[in-house]
């Protein structure tokens, strides 16, 4: 019975939904000229390449035109990685180990996580560095690096990662985020402005603050995500 | 007329597996009974969202918002970018996605601890 209502009522909103979107044509060009810059899309299209020399547009305004909305971002993550650790906080007994994993990884996973997991911290570290040229950045990069991480501690049941280091690696990667924001609003206009020289497009330096706001964006979602994933871990059920 | 037809079949094809993600993760949400199952609900519900948000976005022939070598060439051809805004805003949408699920997990992890179980039907404290 419940099951025929629940498919009834998805059916009206798939319905409702279907019809509404059916109007939306797909594929229509609703910027029009980005010189003319008639809205949101073509203002940061058209300024994007000349204003601030970055190539990648999403960069741009995830990081320069919506930054502050970014800072939020992060520290959304970090209540995240807080708020995990207080939900799932158990005092241990005595003489009980924080142990991850029980059973030992079979052979072909711990040689093979020894052998890939330099290879995806560089990859990660490339994307969150050429965040402002190609596809990627902090966000991206930060999760590629968490999840060699991850690779790690499922396959060496006594791979710790120190939550010392991860909270300086957060701290320090976030101070450079708020201050350089802060710079920003002493040498210029508003919070974040950009105050370094844009450089040319396409160079790996350029763009002024952005990718240096991206790298310690990368570091700080790495360190939180990592952070996340042991707390998970490491909650092992024995009673 | 060809290309009219090509661009309904993208249209129903796309729209209506992003409303179709929507509807199985809102289906899982109300139906199962496992709480882990509820939670993959949710993500599956972001997925279809996202899809959305982007198609939406997309403009026909257009290509990637980055300037590239390439990208320059490609606009000066006359070609045009797709829109940037809902891609930023997508990308924002997936990392808190991300904390959803985690914060999630974490809470049913805690409810399994304290009730020796994970199925709703048979957490008693939730009856009166």
């Amino acid at each position: 019975m419940k099951k025929i209502l629940v498919i009834f009522m998805l059916a009206v909103i798939g319905y409702s939904l279907g019809t509404s979107f059916s109007t939306i044509k797909f594929g229509e060009n609703r910027i029009g000229d980005p010189k003319e810059e008639k809205n949101v899309a073509a203002f940061y299209l058209n300024k994007t390449p000349d204003e601030l020399s970055v190539a990648n547009v999403i960069t741009a305004i995830v990081v320069n035109y919506r930054g502050f909305d970014t800072l939020g971002e992060v520290s959304v993550l970090f209540l995240a990685a807080t708020g995990l650790g207080s939900i799932l906080y158990r005092r241990r007994k005595k003489g009980e180990h924080p142990e991850v994993i029980t059973k030992p990884a079979s052979q072909l996973l711990q040689s093979g996580s020894k052998l890939i997991y330099p290879a995806i911290l560089v990859l990660g570290a490339y994307v969150f560095i050429h965040g402002h040229l190609t596809p990627g950045g902090g966000f991206q990069g930060g999760a590629i690096i968490a999840t060699g991480l991850l690779l790690m501690m499922m396959a060496y049941k006594d791979f710790e990662i120190r939550h010392n280091v991860l909270t300086w690696v957060e701290s320090i990667a976030g101070i450079t985020f708020v201050s350089l924001g802060l710079t920003g609003l002493v040498y210029g206009k508003s919070f974040l402005e950009n105050f370094l020289p844009t450089g040319n497009i396409n160079d790996v330096v350029s763009g002024g603050i952005i990718p240096i706001i991206y790298i310690a964006v990368g570091f700080k979602v790495a360190a939180e995500l990592a952070g996340v994933l042991e707390t998970l871990l490491s909650n092992k059920e024995n009673d | 007329m060809s290309s009219i037809d090509y661009n309904q079949i993208m249209s129903i094809g796309i729209y209506g597996s992003a409303i179709g993600l929507i509807l199985i993760g809102l289906y899982a949400v109300l139906l199962k009974k496992h709480l882990t199952k509820i939670v993959i609900g949710l993500s599956i519900i972001d997925a279809g969202i996202h899809l959305l948000f982007v198609a939406i976005g997309y403009i026909d022939k257009g290509t990637a918002p980055i300037f590239s070598p390439k990208g320059i060439e490609m606009m000066a051809q006359g070609k045009t970018m797709v829109d940037p805004v809902p891609q930023a805003l997508v990308l924002t949408a997936i990392v808190i996605g991300f904390v959803v699920t985690a914060v999630a997990l974490s809470l049913v992890i805690r409810l399994y601890r304290h009730n020796k179980t994970a199925r709703i039907d048979q957490i008693k404290s939730l009856k009166w």
